[in-house]
């Protein structure tokens, strides 16, 4: 079995601490091998590449050097880990310029970085490396009540990566429905929540998220599943906010993808960090 | 009456900038754009902006940096990318809005006491001190930079996640911080 340099990110260690759970505890289900990258660092999200864009590369070439150092892939959950870190092996791939500069960087600190270090999410190995056939056989508790629309984000299909079309990506739904659940038809699933604005134009991220959360009601979901950090801390914390702005009165669970296969797979809610939840999703858990 | 012409003479305008833009990495498309607008047409945002994606990528070319980088337009661009992977012509209009957002910051011409350029710095700063993010600690130095008044809005929600065990109250850092300092040593201030 392979093993992966498991890429948490800061996200992940800090709000979405139910991912990481959720993820360890399925990853530990499916017999995925991983071990935390040693002393990784800030990928710098989006928002480094507005300050410093060489700087932002050479951030996130530090952990791809920590990865290749002990020859593995890297699997990293986050949306923005795993743009940051696609578009840099891209980049330096096309500007050997900037190859040299990263080079001399991480040569002061005793590192290297050949360009070789593949960076997958965990959909990606799920789907793609094991299988549906494989996922479904750990398949203990049927979802009988969910009806969970799937929302993707922007950055995890596009644009430096292959995962799945970046408009209209099916890759999580497939993964959904093969373990039990039912996925509504979703078309704003690629739809920006926002991202930091939420925390810094209010009206403009508000807004955002409240067209996503409508729309799933519309289309007859009770719960909405994510795959990354961000997304799931606008669309849940942010839901309080929206019920005062818009006068509605969304009481809409956002469960991450993770969460959602652990109940199939009839994991413990604690090892699934469900009591994390701000707006709980318990009841979903099958008995 | 003050008369006050409100178009500008070509003599005016920076021809220099689109050539400035190009150079950027990622930016070399921006020469290919037609106008067609399936940036403003896509992008979630540009509904809030000053000028659609369309029209900064115009106004880069006939060289209206003034504008283009005093305009909210390049702040609102939550880097969603779905201007870039729609683009007919290839051009990498997000990675141009952050090259954009880039050039604001060093001439210093961003919007006065906008929280996200505020943001940008905090969390730099952060990364720079202990190569990892606590976005708590984020959140709380954001609100205090740029409207203080938010606190209380958002103390409650604070208090949740705190209870939740989904922030924390200690700097998260690596195991030698100095490490970060000695990495980007020599690639400040370069392109």
């Amino acid at each position: 079995m392979k093993e992966y340099a498991y890429f948490p990110g800061c996200s992940v260690k800090g709000t979405a601490k139910a991912y990481e759970e959720s993820l360890l505890a399925v990853f530990k289900e499916l017999g995925i091998i991983w071990n935390e990258l040693e002393d990784w660092n800030c990928c710098g999200a989006t928002i480094y590449m507005s300050v410093d864009e060489t700087i932002s590369f050479t951030l996130s070439s530090r952990n791809m050097a920590l990865a290749e150092k002990n020859g593995k892939d890297i699997v990293a959950p986050c949306s923005a880990c795993y743009l940051v870190l696609k578009k840099t092996k891209d980049y330096i791939e096309k500007y050997p310029d900037l190859k040299e500069k990263i080079k001399n960087s991480l040569s002061s600190i005793g590192l290297s970085y050949s360009g070789n270090t593949i960076v997958k999410h965990p959909l990606e190995i799920f789907v793609n490396d094991m299988g549906l056939n494989e996922i479904k056989r750990h398949v203990r508790k049927p979802l009988k009540e969910m009806k969970i629309a799937p929302y993707y984000g922007c950055q995890i299909v596009r644009p430096y990566t292959d995962v799945d079309n970046p408009i209209y990506p099916e890759i999580m739904d497939s993964l959904l429905e093969s373990i039990g659940a039912s996925v509504v038809e979703y078309p704003v699933k690629t739809r920006c929540c926002g991202g930091s604005l939420t925390g810094t134009i209010e009206e403009v991220g508000l807004r955002l998220n409240y067209i996503l959360i409508e729309e799933a009601i519309k289309r007859g979901a009770n719960c909405i599943a994510v795959l990354c950090p961000l997304c799931q801390f606008n669309l849940e914390a942010y839901q309080e906010s929206i019920n005062k702005m818009y006068k509605s009165n969304f009481n809409m669970p956002i469960l991450y993808f993770t969460q959602v296969m652990g109940m199939a797979f009839g994991l413990s809610k604690q090892s699934l960090g469900m009591k994390r939840s701000i707006v709980s999703a318990e009841h979903f858990y099958p008995v | 009456m003050q008369i006050k012409r409100n178009i500008k003479y070509e003599s005016e305008l920076d021809k220099e900038f689109i050539k400035e833009v190009a150079s950027m990495y990622g930016g070399e498309e921006v020469y290919n754009c037609i106008q067609c607008g399936t940036c403003s047409g896509t992008c979630p945002i540009s509904l809030y902006m000053d000028y659609t994606p369309r029209r900064i990528m115009a106004m880069i070319r006939s060289g209206f940096k003034d504008e283009v980088l005093k305009s909210f337009t390049i702040w609102l661009c939550s880097s969603c990318y779905s201007c870039t992977v729609q683009c007919p012509m290839n051009i990498k209009i997000t990675d141009i809005m952050y090259a954009l957002k880039r050039m604001a910051i060093e001439e210093n011409i961003c919007p006065r006491k906008f929280p996200i350029p505020v943001l940008a710095r905090e969390f730099t700063k952060m990364v720079r001190n202990y190569g990892r993010i606590n976005e708590g600690r984020l959140t709380t130095k954001l609100f205090f930079k740029s409207n203080p008044f938010k606190i209380f809005n958002y103390s409650n929600l604070g208090m949740k996640l705190f209870k939740l065990g989904r922030i924390k109250l200690m700097p998260e850092t690596i195991k030698n911080p100095k490490e970060i300092k000695t990495l980007l040593k020599g690639l400040e201030g370069k392109k």
